[in-house]
């Protein structure tokens, strides 16, 4: 919520390498993401995008080459550093990550319990509302995570992400397994977040509805390398095959079809989601 | 460090119609001014103004409770006016102002009122029965699926039936034999002082043989393979339910009950009477030791009056048991992995309750047969 230029860089990755034993992973990779965006990384299964995510929230470190997120060096981080840099961004992981053992308002509390002297009540209420913001019901807050369903489960780990009102979000296959109702949710729940609060937020997707409507770039990653950045529409008109992977199949065209009906409709007024095509 | 946590939330009240906010209202900053807050009231003038000027950063939480303030003030009749706010801070007030009034009255959700003592009774002697019909049912499963294999021996997995007497058993020799040997130690030490002072020495080896082949050697084995194996099949099972990894056995047309049940039950029905051997053995290994050192019984003096004390029936009551208590182990290993549901934590619960229960129901079983034998006159 400080005041800062548009064009800021949160993050920059720089000739980053990671190998597993033999296996290359990433072979100098160089990306940017700026202040109040909405960045996504795709690829196919296995390209790295992954590790790359957790080179970028410390739970991993790559063999090589530098990652700055927040304007600190992450390999040069002391102890005390790491918590503080921590605690200002959050991640909402793929199968959400809930704690098993508490309930789902004290899921969202314990950042809050963990890292402030806020009152016990207060912690709820402020927990019960962001539950509300991602689009839960009150009485969601008294479940324990088995109890609730794939997309639940993911808006609670998303509510979680949100305690500590992070500037920096990193979202892991946020609609994957999700119903196509869930999942155009989350479309404008990550877009309100970002235009509400002025958030930054970097994910990994497969999604092609959610690349298209919301974000505004997009990191193709493959063979180790970044194949191409820019927004969806750049990209769709790039020749690297790796790239056209993305673009030509029938899914692909369908949801490229349905953003460029769409154009039109926004300018003239709310842009809903689509109907999603049949899967 | 961010440079705007530095100053901690602060709340000052220069004139009475005035309130001066100054420092960073964020969740980390707001902890301490609290109860500042709950104390302030509304001036006698019903007008009040609010200065932000002095507000170095705001979060959801710092507007959350800067607007639950407002709210609380203009509710008691008070005209509130905020000003000089910075832009953003103006913006995220107001969207958090809006949620604030969509949410007031809104019922904060309360996990069931504390339940009185005989109420707790109840609903534990209730868990308890359900616990104990489900066992039943789950041994009752369990013998079908045994009968099914006897009908059709095919259906027998001779591998993890090897694997587990491996790792049951064979495995745990060191652990058997040192625990066995230091406990025919303890035996003999403690009797002979008694028989000493009747000069009954030659007795010592009486006393170790019965006791080591009838009770302490089944038993010792028991609880250190309940502790050992009947606690790593609970953690298994329950770790691959969580897992759905036994729901897709099942899909794929395999048994559980044939693939990871039956395997243990029958591993530990052989394993347990080996090792209780073993820890015969190494029982009076133990006690024939301390007798020499202590008692000055020779080690051919021992045995000779070992073989004339102790009978082969002592020898076969303390084997038969055995069985018996790996069945118990077994079963209630594997019934509490079953009963695994949700996450970790009831993995960690159910690992516990299987060893509990199996050491309970094993020194249960080890009673009735000393009642049993005593009645049969053995």
């Amino acid at each position: 919520m400080q005041s800062t230029t548009q064009d800021e860089t949160v993050i920059e990755i720089s000739q980053v390498s990671t190998r597993f034993g033999d296996h290359v992973v990433h072979s100098g990779i160089d990306l940017e993401v700026r202040r109040a965006e909405i960045f996504a990384l795709i690829g196919g299964s296995g390209s790295g995008k992954s590790t790359l995510l957790r080179e970028m929230i410390l739970l991993q470190r790559p063999d090589s080459g530098s990652i700055r997120v927040l304007g600190a060096d992450l390999q040069a981080l002391g102890d005390d550093d790491a918590i503080a840099l921590r605690r200002r961004w959050g991640v909402m992981f793929q199968h959400g990550g809930l704690f098993g053992a508490l309930t789902v308002t004290e899921n969202v509390g314990l950042p809050l319990r963990e890292h402030t002297g806020l009152a016990d009540g207060l912690i709820d209420e402020i927990a019960a509302w962001k539950l509300s913001m991602t689009g839960l019901e009150p009485e969601v807050g008294a479940q324990y995570p088995s109890e609730l369903s794939g997309g639940m489960m993911k808006r609670a780990s998303l509510a979680r992400a949100l305690a500590l009102d992070p500037e920096l979000l990193f979202l892991d296959e946020p609609t994957a397994g999700l119903d196509p109702d869930s999942a155009g949710g989350v479309d404008q729940l990550v877009r309100r977040l970002r235009d509400l609060f002025g958030l930054t937020i970097v994910m990994i997707t497969h999604d092609l509805d959610l690349l298209w409507q919301v974000a505004d770039r997009v990191a193709v990653l493959g063979e180790g390398r970044v194949q191409g950045v820019g927004s969806m529409s750049e990209l769709s008109r790039m020749d690297n095959p790796a790239i056209r992977k993305f673009f030509g199949g029938p899914r692909g065209r369908a949801a490229q079809e349905q953003e460029q009906q769409q154009a039109g409709a926004r300018s003239s007024g709310e842009p809903g989601r689509p109907p999603s095509k049949p899967k | 460090m961010n440079p705007l946590l530095a100053a901690p939330a602060a709340i000052a009240q220069p004139t009475p119609h005035e309130l001066a906010l100054s420092g960073s209202w964020t969740a980390r900053g707001i902890g301490a001014i609290e109860p500042q807050l709950a104390a302030l009231s509304a001036p006698a003038k019903p007008e009040l103004v609010v200065d932000g000027a002095r507000i170095e950063a705001l979060d959801t939480a710092g507007a959350w409770v800067l607007q639950k303030l407002l709210r609380r003030l203009r509710d008691e009749g008070t005209a509130v006016q905020v000003r000089d706010l910075r832009p953003g801070f103006a913006k995220l007030l107001e969207i958090v102002g809006r949620e604030v009034a969509g949410r007031t009255g809104a019922p904060i959700p309360v996990s069931g009122a504390p339940s009185s003592m005989l109420e707790g009774l109840g609903q534990g002697a209730e868990a308890a029965f359900k616990q104990a019909v489900a066992l039943l049912s789950f041994i009752g499963e369990s013998a079908i699926a045994f009968a099914g294999c006897i009908a059709h021996p095919s259906r027998f997995r001779w591998r993890p039936i090897l694997y587990n007497i491996r790792s049951a058993g064979f495995d745990a020799l060191p652990i058997v034999g040192l625990l066995s040997f230091l406990l025919g130690i303890v035996v003999a030490y403690q009797g002979a002082d008694q028989l000493r002072r009747y000069g009954a020495n030659i007795f010592v080896a009486d006393l170790v043989g019965l006791s080591m082949l009838r009770e302490f050697a089944p038993l010792i084995v028991a609880l250190i393979v309940a502790g050992r194996s009947g606690s790593a099949y609970a953690a298994q099972i329950g770790t691959m339910s969580v897992t759905e990894e036994i729901d897709a056995m099942r899909t794929l047309g395999i048994a559980p009950l044939d693939l990871l049940v039956l395997p243990k039950i029958l591993a530990l029905l052989v394993a347990l009477p080996l090792l209780t051997v073993f820890a015969d053995v190494l029982g009076v290994f133990g006690g024939m030791i301390m007798a020499h050192v202590q008692l000055d019984v020779g080690y051919g003096e021992f045995l000779d009056r070992f073989v004339k004390a102790v009978s082969p029936t002592a020898f076969l009551i303390g084997i038969c048991k055995a069985p018996v208590f790996a069945a118990i182990i077994a079963v209630v290993g594997c019934f509490q992995g079953f009963r695994t549901r949700g996450g970790a934590d009831s993995v960690g619960r159910h690992t516990t309750l299987s060893v509990v229960q199996a050491t309970f129901l094993v020194i249960v079983a080890d009673a009735l047969f000393s009642i049993a034998f005593s009645a049969l006159g053995l």
